[in-house]
């Protein structure tokens, strides 16, 4: 297929399959998808161009915890100059000499392709699980919850997943004994990546037409979808700056740029750090898939500022401030006077996101719930973070609830927070709380769910926490 | 060694599972100077096209040449029957249907070029639901008929009746693999193209007649489609269409590949259907007697949406006997993509439809709902509805027993039971259904297929059938029976893509028989080549040709284990003895006709049988719900493969549980596919996944006269998955006290939320909200538009009688440019409601005459009407028109009387009278909807 010749010259290179690969004057939003298609490697295939269906997933080498790995992630949301210094692989790797690899034979014994259009991409997703350092015991079927398919119901697939033992020896699993290619800085027309945040600062001031772009899992789906044209990108990925993660006595600072795979991991790993809260292992699994997961960053969830996102009311009831860096230096605000309007944010121009910062404690017994049309990957109708603490006589000391898809910004339900207030926590005052929620939420109605049904879930979801609390304390 | 019945996998998993298996777009690099086709769509459902100039898009870089109705050579037309589908319409008939198409050097050209084209348009009223269409006369096709015995008098005998109706979802076929066409001009003047279609002789037709060329001249080759489950039956023929039309003119390759967001947007999707009906039945829950009337939503054209009323009608029985039934369907025109064949072909819809019914008898009796199934199984011995012998009918009850023995459902509903019992706010429900599916194409002519099967000296072979393959195993069949036929190896035989040049006037891969007809034409073809090869095997054997056999490679002589001639020898021997090496093959199904004026015949060659048991578990907080154990006894025959009949069972099931409950097509006011996308728009992906999948195929099948004695299995499992939504309704029930459970389809976590809720927690906090009128305080458009959705719904909830719903999910669409717009998003809220949500509108109206019971507002609209002011007769004859009216339609007389004198009144009731009940439903609607108009008027200004 032919692409749109650009007219400045715009030179991206990479390790495509173990082989230094150059993209030379194509128009900056071609995506990787369309560049591997155009190269003659159409394994990878279109299904919908948005990062929901994983027919066009690859696999990019990069350092995890555990050690290096292969990410799965969708081609179809990279930008070209996005890939700038990877090394990816696809499926048309993975077979040597006229043999298949382990993976690709049990989808072959386990009648795991019927049209076969999905194949390749549950094949990367897999072949990522099979070789994914510190895995012990049988794949993991749900590594592949980010590729759908219309032919087979999954039933086989999911056998052939479980029927995988440990990476087979080999060039694949010996590529995973080094680490992973340095992104470095990439400057071409129309798009940059800067090393530091202060070059970072100085590219945004000297571009007022300039977006940031993180792991691209929003920006990209509107240049595919809506033909937004962006006349100039910086990528948030190589700066460190946005990608720590600390624990101290005051809380978590969790970068803006990390991806969601990321944070999961580290926190996990970070014995300091306080315990994953519950309301983060309700989280996780119901953001979106596992691809979208190692690309999409909290950074870019808040800036959005979708008023459907996920990751507003589970921070809004956890206190979150967010860091902030501009013009003039670094300022801190409160996550709950972040969101201004209808996709509109207290963000100034020239300024970005830094990090997020969770203050201690983390309220023990804060739970995260989504209802979505599909139970799992499936953009919120609502989405709720209830966080509630009871002083020793079973008095609510401090009530958080948070919600998205009642309104045009996610938000937190204060005049209900104020009516149990130093209430006794229970069916009372969840109708108490109720009722306001009731009277003072104005969602909308739209195909994802009508305006009676949204209003009628955020009381729904409270009483439901309430219920399982009471269900655990009587276990 | 057999082949046949070997569980082998895909034929092509190889190459699925390495990249290297190609589909249409795969092959777009190997075509240089390539055009890339993009449209120019309408933005309106229905409009005229006043003016169009495609020449500005010519100025825009890269566009090489843009395509009009002044471009076609031929007929500008792609409708497969009728010829109602112009490819550039002067009239738009439905949201973004193309007017014209812009060819580019890369896409981005095209669509810049396509932004370019200037289109002058003057928008119509556009008819956008089954309701609007009803009420509007709007129909493709239909009533249609099959009936048996006297249905009115056998209800009117029974001592139980009921009635009801339930609105179906469409379904959008989401084959991964979007419609893609690639087309060129050949080295002697011909057109080839590349297309994803399920029907390659009907896209060569089509695109000879657009070119005005006879069909020799056209070669549509298919190499295999990423899916395509129906929806590349005929709706594969424009795209390709267009794409010939392109190098036609330009000289140049051209590519047509609709991604998907445009893909959802223009083509045809599973029928929504609307199903009223009336059953009689006894105290045991046997039916007596049913009325079932059946309207689909068609979509603009008329597309395949005949045969699959008929088919909707033929599986109105499903597994069960119907004394005494009128079935009658319409298919109405709306202004919408034009509905299509998809996987089931309307059979899923009509099975849904005596589902709902027996569930409803069930739960009118308080009877368990499988018992009341089973009493009403087909017997051995009795025919359908429409006259033809249910074969095997006892196999209904075989299946029946052994799945409930094997799923342990008996011990299962008492575990249910107690984890209901401890469970206040999550119920589990567990429920068992069965299917019956007929085989063959309805319209008989199809049933027919032919091969060519080639022989070369080195003994490998080509095998060429009229079948198309998306992934339903069909060439992995195909080459089984070839191979155990002439007793080769898999690999000595290649399987071709279809190619109009190889096998003419194929059938379109469709109505689960492509393996009954193409793999009985190669088995054809392949016992030629035998007969053929036998007296040369048998003179190099030194046996007699009858007892020459051929297997594994080789020939050899029967009992005769040592001697053996490869295969590959036969053949070179045969060429030098000058015996033609190539066959062609044929086949067409014995025995079948229906005669569609009389209703009457036997239009299927045989029966497949099925059942499925289904546990869920529900969420009363948010209406969501888990599947999470299926259990299946399915009858696939005697199985040709069985990892590829296990996964279309397995693969059906799960597509057919998408439809019934994640998947929901929904289209906006504007007549736009509102969920046009795969993030709006959801499959089932791994969390629709039961944890235990269990499946069997019942044994001991083996169907004669039938290939290898398999049936066939790619449509029937669909249906399975009504076991789902029977199992979700059990589960709602439970959180109630007993009734009937009305549950529209698909059963959306929302849908599951309100019936829980109606059923359980009919106390919520919504009541008592916003039942306000027309009386109230006046306001203006724009205080209006800037009204939070309580204050919307305070002021204009008594715009529709009692029903502030209405109000509540118009109040999305703010703003609103007029009254108008406002009055017509109430409106669409009304006609997108469930049945029983209009019903309950038409029935909150005040009785005419009855002033007692009226709401303010009624009671001054009825005053001036001179209704106080009636002579003794009138009162009596309109007392006695209005108790006959209650009596036959079960609602209040609805009049928008505003205007009309007592006399206009009594008039309209007797006339109205005279209605049939969904006529009268539909008029009253429209009343209601004219009275809402008066009451906008007074309250916004
Ligand atoms: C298939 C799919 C499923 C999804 N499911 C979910 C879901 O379940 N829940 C959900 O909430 N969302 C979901 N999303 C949306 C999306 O993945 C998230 O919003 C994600 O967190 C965005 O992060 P990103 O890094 O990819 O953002 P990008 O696309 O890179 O950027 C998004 C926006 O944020 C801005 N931005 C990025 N980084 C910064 C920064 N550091 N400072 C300031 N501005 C910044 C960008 O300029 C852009 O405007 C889904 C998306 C897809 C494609
Ligand atoms: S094409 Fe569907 S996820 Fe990329
Ligand atoms: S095999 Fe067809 S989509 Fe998966």
């Amino acid at each position: 297929m032919a692409l749109d010749p650009h007219p400045d010259t715009f030179s991206v290179e990479f390790l495509l399959n173990g082989r230094a690969t150059c993209a030379e004057n194509l128009p900056p939003h071609t995506t990787l998808l369309d560049f591997l298609r155009s190269r003659g490697l159409t394994g990878a295939k279109e299904g919908c161009a948005e990062g929901e269906c994983g027919a066009c997933t690859v696999v990019m080498v990069k350092d995890r915890r555990a050690g290096t790995a292969y990410v799965p992630v969708n081609s179809c949301l990279l930008f070209l100059p996005m890939a700038a210094g990877q090394e990816i692989y696809t499926v048309e790797a993975l077979a040597g000499n006229g043999s298949l690899s382990e993976v690709q034979q049990a989808m072959v014994d386990y009648g795991g392709s019927q049209c076969g259009y999905c194949t390749p991409g549950f094949v990367m997703s897999l072949f990522a699980e099979q070789h994914r350092p510190g895995r012990e015991g049988p794949c993991d079927p749900h590594s592949m919850a980010g590729n759908l398919c219309r032919c087979t119901g999954y039933r086989p697939i999911r056998d052939a997943a479980r029927e995988l033992g440990p990476a087979p020896e080999g060039a694949f699993r010996a590529r995973l004994a080094n680490p992973a290619p340095r992104l470095v800085p990439v400057s071409c027309p129309g798009f940059s990546r800067p090393g530091t945040l202060a070059e970072c600062l100085a590219l945004m001031a000297g571009h007022p037409e300039a977006r940031l772009i993180a792991g691209g899992t929003d920006l990209v789906v509107e240049a595919n979808l809506r033909q937004r044209r962006f006349p100039y990108l910086i990528g948030v990925e190589a700066l460190e700056e946005l990608r720590v993660f600390r624990a101290s006595a005051e809380g978590i600072e969790i970068g803006a740029g990390l991806s969601f795979a990321e944070i999961d991991e580290r926190w996990r790993a970070m014995a300091a750090a306080p315990p994953v809260p519950r309301a983060w292992d309700d989280w996780v699994p119901l953001f979106a898939s596992p691809l979208i997961r190692n690309r999409a960053t909290l950074g870019g969830n808040l800036a959005t500022a979708s008023p459907i996102g996920d990751g507003a009311p589970l921070l809004l009831a956890l206190d979150a401030r967010v860091r902030i860096a501009g013009p003039r230096g670094e300022r801190m605000t409160p996550l709950d006077s972040f969101f201004l309007d209808y996709r509109r944010t207290a963000l100034e121009p020239g300024e970005l996101l830094v990090s997020i910062l969770l203050p201690a404690p983390l309220p023990a017994a804060a739970r995260f719930y989504k209802a979505a049309k599909r139970r799992m990957d499936d953009i919120s109708t609502v989405a709720a973070c209830f966080a509630i603490d009871l002083d020793d006589g079973g008095r609510v000391l401090r009530a958080r609830l948070a919600l998205g898809g009642v309104a045009r910004v996610p938000l937190r339900a204060v005049e209900a927070e104020e009516a149990i207030l130093g209430r006794r926590w229970n069916q009372d005052a969840v109708r108490r709380a109720r009722d306001v929620l009731a009277r003072t939420l104005h969602p909308i109605g739209d195909h994802r769910g009508s305006a009676a049904y949204r209003l009628a879930l955020a009381g729904s979801l409270l009483e439901k926490f309430w219920w399982e609390q009471q269900e655990e304390l009587a276990a | 060694m057999k082949i046949a019945g070997q569980p082998v996998p895909h034929e092509s998993a190889h190459g699925h599972a390495t990249g290297e298996a190609l589909y249409t777009d795969d092959l777009a690099g190997r075509f240089p100077r390539l055009l890339h086709a993009w449209p120019v769509l309408a933005p309106h459902a229905h409009a005229l096209v006043t003016a169009l100039d495609a020449a500005p898009a010519l100025a825009e870089p890269g566009v090489a040449a843009t395509l009009t109705a002044a471009d076609v050579p031929g007929e500008a037309d792609s409708g497969a029957n009728r010829h109602d589908e112009p490819l550039f319409p002067s009239e738009v008939m439905y949201h973004r249907q193309p007017v014209a198409w812009v060819l580019g050097e890369t896409l981005e050209a095209a669509q810049r070029g396509a932004a370019r084209v200037s289109v002058e348009w003057q928008p119509l009223p556009a008819v956008l639901t089954i309701a609007d269409a009803i009420a509007a006369g709007s129909f493709h096709a239909g009533p249609l008929h099959l009936r048996r015995g006297d249905a009115a008098a056998a209800m009117k005998a029974s001592p139980h009746r009921l009635q009801g109706e339930l609105a179906i979802g469409g379904q959008e076929h989401f084959y991964l693999e979007t419609q893609c066409a690639i087309a060129w001009l050949d080295e002697s003047g011909g057109v080839v193209i590349e297309s994803s279609t399920q029907h390659p002789s009907e896209t060569q037709e089509v695109v000879g007649r657009v070119l005005g060329l006879p069909r020799h001249q056209v070669t549509v080759e298919c190499l295999r489609m990423g899916g395509a489950f129906g929806g590349k039956e005929v709706q594969a023929n424009p795209w390709a269409a267009i794409a010939a039309l392109g190098a036609w003119k330009t000289r140049r390759p051209v590519r047509v590949r609709l991604p998907r967001a445009l893909d959802m947007a223009l083509t045809g999707k599973r029928h929504p259907f609307l199903a009223r009906f009336e059953a009689g039945f006894d105290g045991e829950g046997r039916l007596q007697g049913a009325a079932i009337a059946l309207y689909s939503d068609g979509g603009w054209s008329l597309d395949l949406s005949e045969p699959v009323m008929w088919r909707a009608m033929f599986h109105a029985d499903n597994a069960y006997f119907l004394p005494a039934v009128e079935v009658a369907g319409t298919v109405c025109r709306t202004h919408k993509t034009s509905q299509t064949a998809f996987r089931g072909f309307g059979g899923p819809q009509g099975m849904l439809v005596i589902e709902e019914i027996l569930d409803r008898v069930a739960r009118t009796l308080s009877l368990a709902p499988e018992l009341v199934r089973e009493r009403n199984f087909y017997r051995e011995g009795q025919t359908t509805h429409y006259g033809q012998p249910v074969k095997d009918a006892a196999r209904i009850a075989t299946i029946w027993r052994r799945l409930q023995a094997s799923s342990g459902f008996r011990e299962r509903r008492q575990e249910i039971a107690r984890f209901n019992a401890a469970h206040p706010h999550c119920k589990r429900g567990i429920a068992i259904t069965p299917v019956k599916f007929g085989i063959s194409f309805t319209a008989t002519f199809f049933n027919q297929a032919g091969a060519l099967v080639l022989i070369y000296r080195d003994g490998s072979v080509q095998v060429n059938h009229g079948g198309t393959e998306m992934g339903q195993g069909l060439a992995t069949k195909v080459r089984q029976i070839a191979a155990e036929s002439l007793g080769l190896p898999l690999q000595a035989l290649r399987m071709m893509p279809a190619r109009t040049d190889k096998v003419p006037n194929t059938s379109a891969t469709a109505a689960s028989a492509s393996t009954d007809l193409n793999g009985a034409a190669v088995a054809d073809a392949c016992r030629q080549l035998r007969a053929r090869l036998a007296p040369i095997a048998g003179a190099m054997l030194g046996c007699p040709p009858e007892a020459v056999r051929f297997a594994g490679g080789e020939a050899f002589s029967e009992g005769d284990l040592v001697q053996r001639v490869p295969f590959a020898q036969v053949v070179e021997a045969a060429y030098r003895q000058r015996v033609a090496l190539f066959a062609q093959g044929y086949y067409r199904t014995p025995g079948i006709h229906f005669d569609q004026k009389t209703g009457r015949g036997e239009p299927f060659h045989y029966f497949a049988y099925g059942a499925a048991v289904a546990e869920v578990e529900v969420d009363g907080f948010t209406g969501g719900h888990r599947v999470l154990r299926v259990d299946i006894l399915h009858d696939v025959g005697e199985s040709l493969s069985p990892l590829i009949d296990r996964g279309q069972v397995e693969g059906g099931f799960i597509q057919g549980l998408g439809w019934l409950t994640v998947e929901e097509l929904l289209w906006d006011a504007e007549g736009r596919v509102a969920t046009n996308s795969a993030s709006t728009y959801k499959l089932p992906a791994w969390s629709e996944l039961p944890e235990v999948f269990e499946v069997a195929f019942l044994e001991q099948a083996a169907e004669p006269g039938v290939i290898c004695g398999s049936k066939a299995v790619g449509e029937p499992p669909l249906m399975l998955a009504i076991a789902a939504r029977e199992a979700i309704r059990e589960a709602i029930a439970a959180f109630g006290v007993g009734g009937v459970v009305a549950l529209d389809s698909p059963a959306t976590p929302e849908r599951i939320f309100w019936a829980v809720e109606r059923g359980a927690r009919r106390a919520g906090f919504r009541r008592g909200r916003g039942a306000g009128g027309g009386s109230g305080p006046r306001v203006t458009l724009a205080e209006v538009n800037g009204l939070a959705c309580e204050r919307f719904v305070g002021s204009l909830g008594g715009v529709f009688e009692q029903s502030p719903w209405v109000a509540e999910r118009a109040w999305w669409r703010r703003p609103f440019g007029d009254v108008d717009a406002l009055h017509a998003a109430m409106r669409f809220q009304v006609a997108a409601a469930t049945r029983a949500e209009q019903l309950a509108l038409l029935r909150a109206h005040p009785d005419l005459g009855a002033r007692a019971a009226m709401s303010a507002t009624s009671a001054g609209e009825q005053a001036g009407a001179g209704l106080d002011r009636l002579t003794p007769d009138e009162f009596a004859r309109l007392q006695r028109l209005n108790a006959r009216y209650r009596e036959k339609f079960t609602f209040p007389f609805i009049l928008a009387v505003k205007g009309s004198t007592k006399h206009d009144i009594l008039v309209a009731l007797e006339r109205r009278l005279e209605n049939g009940v969904e006529e009268e439903f539909q008029e009253a609607l429209l009343q209601v909807y004219r009275i809402a108009r008066f009451r906008l008027e007074e309250s916004v200004t």
